[in-house]
């Protein structure tokens, strides 16, 4: 779209339908927009592709944020199932909790959750960062491709199961690393996208306290040997 | 007449007997598995036989039922697609479409001449486990994208571009398994479309990321018409195995229309043994599916689209007679582009098989340049000629499709109707629920 459109400006949601909300989000090139009323709605400001920040005051339900190109998208409550799956870039921030699979599949940009992240999130990211500021719950980043995730809290059972190229940073606790899951040494340049990351994010933490976990790269061929691991 | 194998005035011998539980065959793979330790993978559909379109008949017109003159009376094949909820539905000339394959298990000649040949009879492709290329978008009129569980090279902008979206819940080869692409195939192209490393043996999820259940995929549906503004169709793609509740359940999470695959349905790589024992075949679940879209009043509304060893226009009259609004085509489309041609015999022999028999497509060898990453095999496939054989094979399906409307009295192929129909055995006319030839019998019915 080549037409600039500048509709800054307040969207309530107790009286515009989500496809109102969204065909006027996703139509403006430029802005800042508040969505009031979200009454945990579901997708809503998907699909966003033009750099628009969106602030939401209140809950949002599944998918919110899914798909987001460059839009700056902050949900000032909790977020349900799938916030921002597949985000290309941009930044999608949630001041509270998020539910399952936050961040899934996202190819690039930032997900902030300044609360914590309920199972599964980062689960087959493909380049995205997500940084949580409180803890993760079971089979996150299972078959992580590529990205960061950074926990400032506790990691949940089997984290980073058959992961491949993407790279978890936990502070606390990991309840138990998921198959072909190692940690890895921290190394200066570790220690410094980690602070890089959490800088981006706006939560902070000594990055010397986390432990790097990756793809032990066991399972990158079908080897016979292999079978009892799964 | 003498035996010769007894020797004069020995005790006679009865001829040594092979197995058929035992057979040559599951004596090979016994030993093969004993060998490798590894079970086995290939492409193709299942190969064993099994209950099929071709147990059934049409009946023809007679004293009755009046037939069309053929190439004289109009005999309408055009299917319209997606119009439940989508503004611009798929709109085809013929009820055949492509089914999806990647980029990644096919070549990139080989997507082309697909589109090519789609383009040609005005129908649609479907990409596949790997997302969109630009040749095969650029090549194809209509296509369909899917989103499959590992959404591999899932993106917004090519989301966009779709003409309709499928979301794959399964397979008819693999109900209930992942894609799977083998390291062969995964060179630098392939690699950096699924964010993967090269080189690896890539499995993918078989588990959708982010729902769990009909009532999540409702919501997963929803969003994907927030981010294309309601206007392209959702289909929803399943492999035959509960198709009675899984077509109801498409239906419920708002599908536009519901891809149903058989076990005959062909796949780029998989266990044997899950090709060949799970999943029922395609006879087995068109009528089920049928009376799903019924009880629920979405017949002709949600369409039904049948795919699983689709070979030509009596199998898709068959289809349609049963009630589905269109097929789909693999296995068949890659044999019309040059697959398992025994001009390759050669190659085949080389390999240890035999054309007809080549079905390690995972291996990325494929002499006929259309599963393979190898650039020199690659090259073999002209995507021009490869692309007009598939047109002139989609017209022959289409003529043969027509021939057999007209001959049952019908001015639109979506006018073929169960009533048309009678089953050659027992089995096959209680899995289509029509009577079995010569009789008022349907198993199980009356
Ligand atoms: C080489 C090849 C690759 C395939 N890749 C996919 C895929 O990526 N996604 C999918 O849903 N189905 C895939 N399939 C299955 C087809 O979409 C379709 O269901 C099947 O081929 C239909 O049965 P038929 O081969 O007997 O015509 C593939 C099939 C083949 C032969």
């Amino acid at each position: 779209m080549t037409m600039t459109l500048t509709n800054t400006g307040l969207i309530d949601l107790s009286d515009t339908t989500v496809r109102e909300a969204n065909a006027t989000l996703q139509a403006a090139t430029e802005g800042a927009f508040t969505l009031a009323n979200p009454g945990g709605k579901h997708a809503l400001a998907c699909g966003l592709q033009h750099p628009v920040s969106v602030t939401i005051k209140g809950h949002t339900g599944y998918y919110a944020g899914g798909m987001n190109k460059l839009a700056e998208i902050t949900i000032e409550g909790n977020a349900g199932t799938g916030l921002a799956e597949n985000i290309m870039s941009g930044v999608v921030r949630v001041t509270g909790d998020a539910s399952q699979s936050a961040g899934a599949t996202g190819h690039g940009g930032l997900v902030v959750i300044e609360g914590n992240a309920s199972a599964r999130c980062g689960i087959s990211m493909k380049g995205v960062d997500i940084v949580v500021g409180g803890n993760v719950g079971h089979m996150s980043a299972f078959m992580a491709q590529a990205g960061n995730l950074v926990v400032l809290g506790d990691a949940g059972p089997d984290l980073g199961d058959s992961i491949y190229e993407a790279q978890i940073f936990v502070r606390g606790s990991v309840d138990r690393l998921g198959t072909d899951c190692i940690e890895k040494e921290m190394r200066p340049e570790h220690i410094a996208l980690v602070a890089q990351l959490m800088d981006r994010a706006g939560l902070y933490a000594d990055p010397a306290e986390f432990r790097r976990y990756g793809s032990a790269r066991q399972l990158y061929h079908f080897k016979i040997d292999n079978a009892g691991a799964y | 007449m003498t035996d010769q194998s007894n020797p004069p005035g020995g005790t006679p011998r009865t001829t040594p007997v092979k197995s058929a539980t035992f057979d040559d065959y599951t004596l090979s793979e016994i030993r093969r598995a004993a060998a490798t330790g590894i079970y086995d993978i290939r492409g193709g559909g299942a190969k064993r036989p099994l209950p099929h379109l071709d147990d059934l008949l049409f009946l023809g017109a007679s004293m009755s039922r009046y037939p069309l003159e053929g190439y004289r009376e109009k005999c309408e094949t055009e299917v319209v697609i997606g119009a439940r909820h989508a503004a611009k539905p798929i709109v085809l000339k013929t009820p055949i479409t492509i089914a999806g394959m990647s980029f990644g298990s096919l070549s990139a000649q080989a997507k082309e001449a697909l589109g090519r040949g789609a383009n040609a009879a005005g129908t649609s492709t479907t990409t596949g486990d790997g997302g969109m290329t630009p040749e095969e978008r650029e090549h194809s009129n209509k296509l369909v994208y899917q989103l499959l569980p590992s959404r591999y090279g899932m993106n917004p902008d090519d989301l966009r571009k779709a003409d309709a979206i499928e979301v794959v819940v399964g397979q008819g080869a693999k109900p209930g398994g992942g894609g799977m692409l083998l390291g062969q195939k995964i060179n630098e192209r392939v690699a950096a479309m699924r964010t993967l490393p090269q080189g690896i043996d890539q499995r993918s999820a078989c588990r959708h990321p982010d729902w769990t259940g009909p009532d999540d995929l409702e919501i997963k549906i929803a969003e994907l018409r927030e981010i294309t503004g309601w206007q392209v169709p959702i289909y929803i793609k399943v492999g035959a195995s509960r198709p009675y509740y899984d077509v109801a359940l498409a239906v419920k999470a708002g599908a536009d229309a519901v891809v149903l695959d058989g076990m005959q349905g062909g796949t780029a790589a998989t266990q044997n043994v899950f090709i060949e024992h799970v999943g029922i075949p395609t006879l087995a679940a068109i009528r089920p599916a049928v009376q799903a879209l019924k009880d629920l009043g979405m017949h002709r509304t949600v369409q039904l689209i049948v795919s699983g060893g689709i070979r030509n226009g009596a199998d898709v009259a068959k289809a349609l007679a049963l009630g589905a609004d269109a097929v789909s085509i693999g296995t068949a489309a890659l044999v019309a582009l040059g697959d398992n041609d025994p001009k390759w015999e050669d190659d085949y022999r080389a390999m240890g098989t035999t054309a007809g028999a080549y079905d390690d497509w995972h291996e990325g060898n494929d002499p006929a340049g259309i599963t393979t990453q190898n650039p020199a095999l690659a090259s073999r496939l002209d995507p021009v000629a490869a692309g007009r054989r598939l047109a002139n094979y989609l017209g022959v399906m289409t003529l043969e499709l027509q021939t057999i409307a007209r001959a049952c009295g019908k001015s639109h192929v979506l006018n073929l109707e169960p009533e048309d129909l009678v089953a050659l055995t027992v089995e096959s006319a209680a899995m289509a629920g029509v009577p079995l030839a010569g009789t008022s019998w349907i198993p199980g019915q009356s």
